[in-house]
């Protein structure tokens, strides 16, 4: 089936196997790959992306559900050459370690923000419940995404050592 | 010995050397969405493979029939352990010694076993064709627990080794048994605890995979891995397929967590080689979640009986153990090989008393094999978790505070360097320091006194104390060897005339930071600023040898190489120095990132100056250039410690029990980068609430593996995650370079026996002195009702 998805701003048109999932569309059509793969369940949550602004799991929508649609991901957070202030407080507050599901972190993170820039503790950790990390116990990724709506509601400034 | 609260940076933030929280190289990268895990490599003309695994957990193979796959659309080849057995390989060696079906050709030994493996042009159609695979099983009795293995009439799983008539993968003893039965005579009391501690898995988000390229003209295997150890590993299929080990490179791109899940090698990476090899093209193959979990290294499943021989005043006289442990049907432990239980024997924890035996046997079982030393430092995990119960029911048989049971039999900084009854050399530790500490945060008088009020109104908390000892690091060459390989490694350092250097080294991070960390440790040792260190890991071809990254083992081994390495160069650059300054060898001082002569501080170079100088003016006598390798062999392990406290609410009606506060004093030594060593422990706080809490992999009557995927085996989310409240001592390791001893598994092995303490210690006053983990609801509440 011929498809076309805007994908971070750039409408891209291929043909695709209706059983195809997003997120391989997303990782080998598009050739993409900040968007991963890692339970086959919808449990991880490593393969979150935005389709129309809104996060959803891309292993368990298929590419063809996309048809006519806006999608974001990692590759188009960073706007003009600059990070998005979601990537740089992710460093700054050192909010991911081995990354494998910090793509995913950063765009549940990024709409959250964009939302309500003041989150609460359990606001963020409500937030990112449908999202596994097995490395930081959350606690920077928490204040990684708090970090970020303080950056944002600052005026996006950079990040500060 | 000088323990510390903190360790003042030497170095300026420019510089950015040890005791820095340097922001980390790494993410530029990855927070991009421009890491390169091993499934985002593609190469020309790359074909896909899918693995077809048993249905059942045990049964005879009849026969297998490919030609349905082979007509599905993508097919290219089907390939069966009777085509493997062609170039012997359809068995492989396990890093325990054991055999290992590559493809099984006789039988089935396990649920998710590799019967065969479809390659086609794409991951669809490889999944297409395996679905088409026709396998005609003979079921089999499955053994699904080491006790039913044990059993005089079990069927002997183990049918492919000659003359085994049971199902005993080991037998294991270490300590001193008639000392330890002299220390019990003259005990007030022996306390005794039997615990299991429950088969996990270590999940890590990115499951394992591989790509494999060999070249039909030149014979260079090249492949990109999933692995902890990539050289190991190279010399590991350099064994089994007989090829020359310099046609192997092994590619260990960005891993995805590894937390000990990617150190065996497993039947896809052999198969995907072979497979390439034969068609001449590259080869991928990445597991899915199912695969991961089913067949993949798990971790624990040790069936632990401890006993303690204590006086009334709460003395510890002696322990004894005796363990059996579920191998599944390889033993496939990944541990050092003289040691087969790994180091359990660091069980008599961080108390001084003469007397210990450990006893262990290892069972097959029809489960997935394993036993991988999941974020521990090889079975360190179970130690610490045994002795902590028992010290903490010993308190209460006593009635003794857990806290002051534990003081009264610490080992004290004077005996340091301290030898366990095990055989062990403890090297430095200040265990009281850090859990007075630990109470201090906690407020822990207060606690016990809120505790007795709230229980007058018949409501249960539980304060949980675990004080532990870790032992990480390995090891010295004398003692520790995997498959005959020294547990060495390497690190290569080169300056460049700039000034600007390169670092080469043997271990892999996999979310540990080594890109940062280490080249702070080269800043540290010559004021070269961090920026300008490129760490370079996970490519055999380029970096020098060594046994990889677990066990908490990189920066006590390869830290240290980098360290004593970059201190080799300072001193080639004290004669360049020498002969810059026109003055003799003797008289050049070093500060860091400069020399000077003795008693005119002005006339100086900097370590770039002595740089440029080795490659542009260096008299004849010195060797040109400023690069060198060091293998680094450890004198001794390091032996990391801690105490925590967790505090947890307990719902009698439901069993249901929420942590209230998780404090954790940490004392790994000297911190490279605290900022990533309080992630570390906060990741590892993490998984040991999850393994007491909800990770558990079991299996039904028939072998079927309850916690196949993410919907059955349960990982905590940021929302059941417990919030913590960190401290630190600085007990520097006396013969690591820099003192540090390695952190990356420090809660996961310290954290479980405080989160179930506390459970007990709510229902201690009703007499329970056990719940296994995982400590569900539904375990806590018949507990209650046991003892009502």
């Amino acid at each position: 089936m011929e498809i076309t998805v805007t994908v971070n701003g750039t409408a891209h048109t291929a043909d695709v196997e209706p059983r195809m999932l997003l997120v391989d569309f997303i990782r080998t059509t598009l050739t993409l790959t900040g968007t991963h793969i890692g339970c086959d369940t919808t449990s991880c949550g490593v393969c979150t992306v935005l389709l129309d602004n809104t996060p959803v799991k891309s292993c368990t929508v298929f590419a063809v559900q996309a048809n006519g649609r806006s999608l974001t991901t990692v590759e188009g957070l960073k706007q003009n050459g600059e990070l998005h202030p979601i990537q740089a407080a992710f460093k700054e507050a050192h909010g991911l370690q081995c990354g494998y599901c910090t793509p995913a972190m950063m765009l549940v993170g990024s709409k959250l923000i964009e939302e309500n820039p003041s989150p609460t503790e359990d606001e963020v950790r409500w937030a990112i419940s449908g999202n596994l990390c097995r490395c930081t116990g959350y606690v920077n990724i928490v204040k990684s995404i708090q970090l970020a709506g303080e950056m944002v509601a600052a005026g996006g400034e950079e990040a500060t050592e | 010995m000088t323990t510390t609260h903190h360790h003042e940076p030497i170095t300026t933030a420019e510089v950015g050397g040890v005791g820095h929280s340097r922001r980390r190289v790494e993410d530029d990268r990855l927070i991009q969405g421009k890491g390169n895990y091993v499934d985002d490599i593609v190469l020309p003309g790359m074909l896909h493979m899918e693995l077809v695994r048993s249905p059942l957990a045990h049964a005879k193979i009849n026969s297998i029939d490919t030609s349905a796959a082979e007509a599905v659309e993508g097919v290219v080849a089907v390939v069966t352990g009777e085509m493997l057995a062609g170039y012997n390989l359809a068995w492989m060696p396990t890093l325990s010694g054991d055999t290992q079906a590559v493809l099984a050709t006789d039988a089935v030994r396990f649920q998710g076993q590799e019967v065969a493996a479809v390659v086609a042009t794409s991951p669809y159609a490889a999944k297409d064709g395996a679905d088409m695979v026709m396998v005609d099983y003979e079921p089999l009795d499955p053994i699904v627990s080491p006790q039913q293995g044990l059993e005089p009439d079990a069927p002997v799983i183990r049918t492919d080794l000659e003359d085994k008539a049971d199902n005993i993968a080991y037998e294991w003893d270490t300590g001193d048994e008639a000392a330890v039965e002299a220390a019990f005579a003259q005990a007030d009391r022996i306390i005794e605890l039997e615990t299991h501690y429950p088969r996990s898995h270590p999940s890590p988000l990115e499951t394992c995979g591989c790509v494999a390229d060999v070249d039909g003209v030149t014979g260079q295997v090249t492949i990109y891995m999933t692995s902890q150890a990539p050289h190991a590993h190279r010399t590991v299929l350099a064994l089994v397929a007989g090829l020359p080990e310099q046609n192997i490179r092994i590619i260990s791109p960005d891993i995805g967590g590894g937390f000990g899940n990617k150190v065996p090698v497993y039947p896809g990476y052999v198969v995907a080689t072979a497979a390439s090899l034969v068609l001449g093209v590259p080869v991928k193959w990445v597991e899915d979640r199912t695969s991961n979990l089913i067949s993949t290294g798990f971790g624990r499943d040790y069936y632990m009986k401890g006993q303690l021989g204590v006086t009334n005043e709460g003395k510890i006289l002696g322990l004894r153990v005796d363990m059996l442990s579920d191998q599944g049907a390889f033993y496939a432990d990944a541990q050092p090989t003289k040691v087969k239980a790994g180091l359990f024997h660091i069980v008599t924890g961080s108390y001084d008393y003469p007397a210990a035996y450990v006893k262990t046997k290892g069972v097959y079982t029809n489960k997935a094999p394993g036993g991988v030393a999941y974020r521990c430092s090889f079975r360190v995990t179970e130690a610490s978790y045994l002795i902590e119960r028992l010290v903490q029911n010993a308190a209460y048989d006593l009635g003794m505070d857990p806290a002051e049971i534990r003081r009264r039999n610490f080992i004290q900084p004077d005996q340091f360097p301290y030898t366990s009854p095990t055989g062990f050399i403890y090297d430095s530790g200040d265990y009281e320091k850090a859990l007075d500490l630990a109470l201090d945060m906690a407020g822990y008088n207060e606690l016990r006194q809120e505790q007795a009020m709230l229980r007058e109104q018949g409501r249960l908390m539980g304060i949980g104390l675990a004080s532990f000892t870790e032992v990480v690091g390995a090891g010295p060459s004398e003692d520790y060897d995997i498959l005959g390989l020294k547990m060495t490694d390497a690190a290569e350092l080169r300056i460049h005339p700039t000034g600007k250097a390169i670092l080469k080294l043997a271990v892999r991070s996999q979310g540990q930071g080594h890109e940062t960390t280490f080249a702070q440790i080269v800043a540290e040792e010559l004021g070269i600023p961090a920026a300008d260190v490129k760490v370079i890991e996970g490519d055999t071809d380029n970096t020098p040898y060594g046994l990889g990254t677990y066990a908490s083992r990189s920066t006590p081994t390869a830290g240290a190489a980098t360290s004593i390495i970059s201190r080799k160069l300072r001193d080639k650059g004290r004669k360049l120095a020498a002969h810059l300054l026109e003055a003799s060898e003797e008289d050049i001082e070093w500060e860091v990132g400069r020399y000077y002569v003795k008693g005119s501080p002005d006339s100086s170079v900097t370590i770039q100056d002595v740089a440029f100088a080795a490659y542009t003016n260096h008299p004849r006598e010195i060797e040109g250039g400023l690069e060198g390798v060091h293998y680094y062999d450890p004198p001794n392990m390091t032996y990391p410690f801690g105490s925590y406290i967790v505090v947890v609410d307990l719902d009698p009606g439901t069993g249901e029990w929420k942590v209230r506060r998780m404090i954790a004093v940490d004392d790994c030594g000297v911190r490279i980068n605290p900022m990533i060593v309080d992630g570390q422990i906060q990741g590892g706080l993490t998984e040991g609430f999850a393994m007491s809490n909800m990770q558990w992999i079991t299996f039904d009557e028939a072998g079927n593996c309850i916690g196949s995927n993410f919907m059955d085996y349960l990982i905590p989310t940021a929302w059941e995650t417990p919030r913590f409240e960190l401290g630190e001592t600085v007990t520097p390791s006396p013969h690591h370079p820099i003192g540090a001893k390695g952190v990356g598994e420090s809660a996961t092995v310290g954290s479980p026996a405080a989160y179930v303490n506390a459970v007990i210690d709510a229902l201690a006053h009703l007499g329970v002195r056990n719940i296994d983990m995982p400590v569900l609801p539904d375990r806590v509440w018949q507990a209650i009702q046991d003892h009502s």
